[in-house]
Parts: structure tokens; C-alpha cells; sequence
């Protein structure tokens, strides 16, 4: 038997169209914007002007909090502007957009393939150059790596975990950099591993994707410490709390951190932009997205360079057909539908999924038939139908008592719902008046 | 690029296989084993009874919803049907085709529709109906015709000893016997083991076959329709509390197997009392309404004046569920933190 999280989940078909489709370099495009909020927390402040030349990997913007990351160019060229522009959800961010002239790296950027396997900094040297690099993590969250690698006072790391699950369906770009860069990741969590002062590091990758196991495998023979562990295919695996009780068997407690556990949890591709951080001196320029869906012409997996028009992407596959009417960036459990294609990509943009009406379109509302299903997908072990209630009934007190806090917005609810009641759309609604109460009163 | 702009709505955008329509029609189609058996040991009448119930109650809900409630049509999601079909495989098959009728008016007019509708209600409708029926009409609910269709012919060995057409069922033998001084055990034993598993002699128009309610048992668990928890917790209820009795005082007290395997209990714990909509939503409620439909049902055929009880038993329990969904709350992922 295979290990998975104990309760709840759901099992999407994994529709993992561009698993066989090698990484491309998407070719550079005339002008890019770079949001100044591509990472959770403040925004980072331009240090650029209009007109300044730049080169790729160069500082253009530096970070405005604790919680923040530093921002750099993808491109060389000319900043032709600094102005705010909406993002993919219509949200006015600033931006610093650059006229595109050639593709000049800064120097000490190296650029070569060969694999560096040798580590001679120390952890708060290490800790330093990735928070130069302004490195977040690329599951999604998009939260600074270098506050998740110094664990706050009191807590100590016993364990790395590495996610390779890529649980979302359509999704492949993990799957394809564990099968083309096992051993940069592999090196990655040694350096991470480095960091926190443990010894140990699990890689969970969900069985779907053996190539990706077996290649990860022969990775880490090389490096002590390392356990690449198979899960059995289930949503939400790569949450972060699903994945460390899947791995270690331990629970991150109501309202508590992961740190909580003694885990770490680290994306496979945070980790080998942490290589390429650390041992190649390349700040966060590019990642691999998967431009995906059934009805696109092609179905692909590109390195992009960050700041990229989501129409662009599309371009590169040979564009949407008419009947393509949702357009996601991220997965189709969890990511975010696109109101505005001229908005650009992030560091943490994974994917770019194209739906049709007919695949994406909500089936009229039903009566709750009180068949229990959504409790039993909940991951969180939450009872999705009451608080559903609750929250039309804006009974704010008994949703706090029912631990509405602890949903994860995974999806699995609205998932299964047989009478289709928007049950996530409710308990976010809730969740988020709950979660300010639950401040103001800690004010 | 759509011309249109494109759709943008909150996560997720997937949405699974499941639907009201197709629990209900894998309902259906789990009663399908036990229908036609019944139809091919009762013959034509079972096929009125059967028209008669499901007709009226999906006129029923179509005319309260047109007429009174002005609300859109709701016949599509099937469970009326599904109503319709519980209520006739719970009358007996002599029964005549307005007891069905008049049933299904009482089930979907009165135990369903007055609540506002499929989710609502708080008993099972087929089973209001049902009770309605014995308590107003209890000469025509007890007639029990014996299984006598083209099975009876070719199957002989499962046909009953006696000839006659109609008699009691297994469990009105006994409380009759025991009544007039007879031993439990010899009144069970009376029934061999093939009968009350492959076809039964007596009883309503569901119970004909035990083999066949389980085999749309096993189909609902494989679709994941029903989980084991209710008709488990039930039949083991029966079973281990049948058992303590039996060993305690068999001329009084039937068996644990005799007491499974006739009467209502699969057709009632696999169907009836695993309905959504009138049972726990948790496993801890679950188990908690399973014992107590276990526990009722064997007392009203021990000690009670009915030989029967689990049509009962479901709708007492059917009454505690608010409060077990109230109090029965699922295991959370984790512990509060310090």
C-alpha cells in the first residue's frame, strides 16, 4: 500500500496532457511587465527609473517588509515604464515594464549546464544568497523561502520535505523538471537541508509519474539523507498539511504552522531554483509553466522568463480556439480564473489551463440532499454543508465553532456536491469574515 | 481567442461525476434484482402496483409544485420514483392498485412536499406511506399471498410445504405460534435455509429475496451510493442481541440468522434506512442510528403486538437524527494548538 493523508480527498482525472512534452524555452517577447507583487506580503519597491538599461538577472526591485522578496529583471533592455497595470484577477498592481533589446545576463550569472555539486557556504550565507535571489515558493503560495527556512524562535526543523505530488490535474511542469533536473533538485534540498540543520529530507511524488520517481531515485543515491517516498494519487495531496500526514503521520494542529510538526515543506521547484540560486548565482527570472487543455492545438511545457503576457503563451501553442471560454492560471482545483489574458506571468505561475463551457460550466443548484459527501471529501475533516448554511444564515459565532478557519480552500466540497451548491464559494465568503473577527479580537 | 469574454468564477472548475439524478437512478437500479424476482413469483399484479405507485407519486410532486408551491418542476431528479418503487416492494402483493395510489399520496403529498421538498423531510416518505397504510387498511397490509409464478415451477424445492395461496409470513407464523403455547424454535425451524435466503415464503413484495436485496446492496457500496456503516450496524445489532435472547431462552426467542433473513430488515436497513436525506451525516451518528433501528425493530418482534418492526423502528430513529447530526461531529484533521 502506498502512503496517502488519512482523511477526506477526492480523485479528479489527472489529464496530464503535456506529461510527455519536453521543456522549451519560450522565446522572449517584445515587452515584459513585472508585477511588484509576485510574492504573499508587501510589495516590493522599484529601484529602477524609466529609462535605466538592464540586464537579466539584474535588482529592480527591493523588498518593503520582512514579509517580502526582492524582484529581478527577466529580460535586458529599456524600463519603459513604472505604473500600475491590473493583474490576471483585474487588481491595479505596480508594475516595471521593459522594452526587450537582446538577451544579455549580468556576468556573474553562471550559465553553463554542468552540475555543481560541491557546498562550501554556511546556512546563514546560504540563507542570504536566497533571499538575494528573491526566491518564493512555486506551489503556489508564493511565500518567501528564506522566512520558511529560518524557523521562528522556540521551533526547531526535524525534517525537509520535498513536494513533487503535482496533485492538480493537467499540470506537468514538476513532473517534467524532476525528470529533467533530478539532480539539481536532489543538490537544492541538500543545500536547504544545509539551512535548517536537519538530516533528513522525504520527496513525496504521487504515482502517477514514475519516470519522475525513478529518475528522482537515482538522484538521490549520490546524496545521503534523501527518501524519495511514492503516494498513491488523491487531491489535495501537495496541501501542505495532507502531505506532511501522508509522509510522517503527524498533524499540524488547528490554527498552527507546519513547523509545528518539526516539517518543512518545500516545492521540487523551489528547489531547484534554490540550486540555481545558490550554486550558479541565478536569481528567480524564470520557471516552467504548462500552457494545457484538451481543446488547445498543443499542449506544452516552457520555461518562461517572469513578467510574459498570458496571450503570448498562448500564442506559443497556437492560440485558443473560439470555444476556449476559461482561461486558469494554476490548476483547475485551485487556480485562478483569468479576467484580463494581457496580464503577466509570476514566479510562482505554474500553468496555464484553457477549458471549454462544456468541461468548466456549473450545473444549476439542487436542494442539499444531506448525502454527507462533502464531509467525507474535506480533507479537514469540516462538515462543508453546515457551514454552507451557516454562512447564509450569518451565524458567524457557530462557524468559528465549527474550525471554518481550518478550510483550506481545496475545492473538494464543490467537487462532489451531487446537487452542486456552491458550497466553497459560501465558506470562503464565511472564512474570511470569521478570520477578521478572530484578528480584531486578538488587537 | 472567443470573441466573448471569458468566464472567470472561483475555484474549483472541475466538477465531479456525481448528481442527484444518478444516486437516485443507481437507487433504481439496485432494486431492479428484487423487483423482478417479485414480478416473476407474484406475476402481472406486482407490474399495477408498481405503475399505480410510481405514476401517482410523480404526479403528486409534479401537481404540488406546479399548483401550491409554484416552484420549478423537480420530477427529473428521480426521487419521486425512487419513492414510488420503495413504497409498492413495501405492500403486500395481493394488495389492491389504489392502496398503492393512496399510499403514494401519503408519501409525497403529506411526508415529502409539506416539508419543502427532496432534503426536507424528516421521515422516509415510502415509509410514512407504508405505515399510513397498515394502520388505516391492516386487513388488506397483512394478506400475504405465497410466491406461486413461474419461479415456484421451476425451482420446487424452495416452494413452500403447504399448498395453500395466501398465509402469514415467516414472522407472523411465529408470534402466532408462540401466542397459542408454541416453541420458537420449531416455528422458525419450520423454514429451511434456502428459503430464507433465496425466496421466502410470504411477506411483502420487497422482501421475497434476501439474495437479491444484497446483491443491490453490493451495488450501491461499488458506486459508493450508501456506506457500509448503517445496514452493517443494524443486521449486527439484530444479530448479536437475537443471539443473547436465543441462547438465553430458545422455546421463547427466535434466532440471530431467522431474525436477518426474514421480515424487513434487509429491505429496510439497505434501503430505507440508508436514505440521505433521514439519516446521520456522520459515521459516529450513523452508527448510533443503525443500533437503535437494530435494538427497536427486535423489541416490537419480541415483545411488541405487531410481528414486524423495522418500518417503526426507522421512523423513531428517523426523529433523533437532527440531534445526532447536532452532536456527532466528524474527527477533525488536527488538534487546537497550545
Amino acid at each position: 500500500m502506498k502512503k496517502t493523508f488519512a482523511m477526506g480527498g477526492v480523485h479528479p482525472k489527472d489529464s496530464k496532457l503535456a506529461r510527455k512534452s519536453a521543456i522549451e524555452d519560450l522565446p522572449l517577447p517584445a515587452t515584459v511587465a513585472i508585477s511588484m507583487a509576485q510574492h504573499l506580503g508587501a510589495p516590493a519597491t522599484p529601484v529602477v527609473a524609466v529609462g535605466d538599461k538592464v540586464k537579466v538577472g539584474q535588482v529592480i526591485a527591493e523588498p518593503s517588509g520582512f514579509v517580502s522578496a526582492r524582484v529581478h529583471s527577466s529580460v535586458s533592455g529599456t524600463v519603459k515604464a513604472i505604473e500600475p497595470r491590473t493583474d490576471l484577477a483585474g487588481n491595479l498592481i505596480p508594475h516595471v515594464v521593459i522594452d526587450v533589446e537582446g538577451d544579455e545576463w549580468l556576468p556573474e550569472i553562471d550559465r553553463t549546464p554542468d552540475f555543481k555539486g560541491d557546498l562550501t557556504l554556511s546556512a546563514e550565507q546560504i540563507l542570504a544568497r536566497i533571499k538575494d535571489a528573491g526566491i518564493v515558493g512555486l506551489g503556489g503560495a508564493a511565500f518567501p523561502t528564506h522566512i520558511k527556512l529560518s524557523p521562528p524562535p522556540g521551533k526547531t526543523a526535524e525534517v525537509l520535505i520535498l513536494n513533487g505530488t503535482e496533485c492538480e490535474p493537467y499540470i506537468t511542469s514538476d513532473d517534467r523538471i524532476m525528470r529533467e533536473h533530478p539532480d539539481e533538485i536532489a543538490m537544492g534540498a541538500k543545500i536547504m537541508m544545509k539551512a535548517l540543520g536537519v538530516g533528513r529530507c522525504f520527496i513525496g511524488i504521487e504515482e502517477n509519474k514514475p519516470e519522475a520517481i525513478a529518475a528522482m531515485r537515482i538522484a538521490t543515491i549520490r546524496f545521503g539523507g534523501l527518501v524519495v517516498v511514492p503516494l498513491k494519487k488523491k487531491y489535495p495531496q501537495g496541501g501542505e498539511k495532507q502531505l506532511i500526514d501522508a509522509i510522517i503521520g503527524r498533524r499540524v494542529p488547528s490554527m498552527g504552522l507546519p513547523i509545528d510538526t518539526g516539517a518543512v515543506v518545500q516545492n521540487v521547484g523551489t528547489s531547484l531554483a534554490v540550486y540555481e540560486a545558490v550554486q550558479k548565482n541565478k536569481p528567480l527570472i524564470d520557471n516552467i509553466v504548462t500552457v494545457t487543455g484538451k481543446c488547445l492545438p498543443a499542449q506544452k511545457n516552457f520555461r518562461v522568463r517572469v513578467g510574459v503576457p498570458y496571450s503570448y503563451l498562448l500564442e506559443a501553442v497556437g492560440g485558443a480556439p473560439a470555444k476556449a471560454s476559461k482561461f486558469i492560471s494554476g490548476g483547475p482545483m485551485m487556480g485562478k480564473a483569468i479576467r484580463n489574458l494581457e496580464a503577466t506571468t509570476q514566479k510562482a505561475t505554474s500553468s496555464l489551463l484553457v477549458l471549454t463551457e462544456a468541461e468548466t460550466k456549473r450545473r444549476a443548484e439542487g436542494p442539499c440532499i444531506r448525502c454527507g459527501k462533502c464531509a467525507d471529501a474535506c480533507p479537514m475533516g469540516l462538515q462543508p454543508f453546515l457551514l454552507n448554511k451557516l454562512m447564509r444564515l450569518n451565524r458567524t459565532d457557530e462557524m468559528e465553532q465549527e474550525k471554518i478557519f481550518d478550510c483550506i480552500e481545496c475545492g473538494c466540497c464543490l467537487y462532489t456536491c451531487p446537487a452542486n451548491i456552491p458550497l466553497l464559494d459560501y465558506i470562503r465568503v464565511g472564512k474570511a469574515d470569521v478570520m477578521k473577527i478572530m484578528r480584531s479580537r486578538k488587537k | 481567442m472567443s470573441s466573448e469574454k471569458p468566464i472567470v468564477s472561483p475555484s474549483p472548475h472541475l466538477h465531479g461525476p456525481e448528481s442527484t439524478r444518478r444516486v437516485m437512478g443507481d437507487v433504481l437500479i439496485a432494486l431492479l434484482p428484487v423487483t423482478l424476482v417479485a414480478f416473476l413469483c407474484y406475476g402481472w399484479s406486482v407490474l399495477i402496483l408498481l405503475l399505480s405507485g410510481v405514476a401517482t407519486c410523480v404526479l403528486c410532486e409534479y401537481l404540488i409544485n406546479r399548483f401550491l408551491l409554484h416552484r420549478p418542476c423537480t420530477i427529473g431528479d428521480l426521487s419521486a420514483i425512487v419513492t414510488g418503487v420503495l413504497l409498492v416492494l413495501n405492500l403486500p402483493p395481493a394488495a389492491p392498485w389504489w392502496i398503492a395510489v393512496v399510499g403514494a399520496v401519503v408519501a409525497i403529498g403529506i411526508a415529502k412536499m409539506t416539508f419543502g421538498g427532496l432534503g426536507q423531510n424528516l421521515f422516509n416518505p415510502a415509509l410514512v406511506g407504508r405505515v399510513f397504510l397498515l394502520v388505516s387498511f391492516p386487513v388488506l397490509m397483512t394478506k400475504w399471498t405465497l410466491p406461486h409464478g413461474f419461479l415456484q415451477d421451476y425451482l420446487p424445492m424452495l416452494s413452500s410445504q403447504v399448498d395453500a395461496f395466501t398465509g402469514a409470513t415467516p414472522l407472523g407464523v411465529v408470534k402466532e405460534g408462540l401466542i397459542s403455547g408454541g416453541v420458537a424454535s420449531e416455528l422458525a425451524g419450520s423454514y429451511t435455509w434456502q428459503q430464507l435466503l433465496f425466496i421466502r415464503p410470504g411477506g411483502s413484495i420487497g422482501e421475497i429475496s434476501s439474495v437479491a436485496l444484497l446483491l443491490g446492496g453490493i451495488y450501491l457500496l461499488c458506486r459508493r451510493v450508501i456506506k457500509v456503516t448503517i445496514p452493517v450496524t443494524i443486521m449486527a445489532t439484530v444479530a448479536i442481541l437475537a443471539t443473547i435472547f436465543w441462547s438465553v431462552d430458545p422455546a421463547r426467542f427466535t434466532g440471530p440468522f431467522f431474525n436477518v433473513f426474514t421480515g424487513g430488515l434487509l429491505l429496510g436497513g439497505i434501503f430505507m434506512a440508508t436514505d440521505y436525506v433521514t439519516s446521520p451525516m456522520t459515521t459516529s451518528g450513523q452508527i448510533l442510528y443503525g443500533v437503535g433501528i437494530g435494538v427497536i425493530a427486535l423489541c416490537i418482534r419480541y415483545f411488541g403486538s405487531y410481528p414486524e418492526g423495522v418500518s417503526f423502528s426507522i421512523l423513531i430513529m428517523n426523529c433523533v437524527v437532527p440531534i445526532l447530526n447536532k452532536y456527532c461531529k466528524p474527527r477533525r484533521f488536527g488538534k487546537e494548538a497550545k
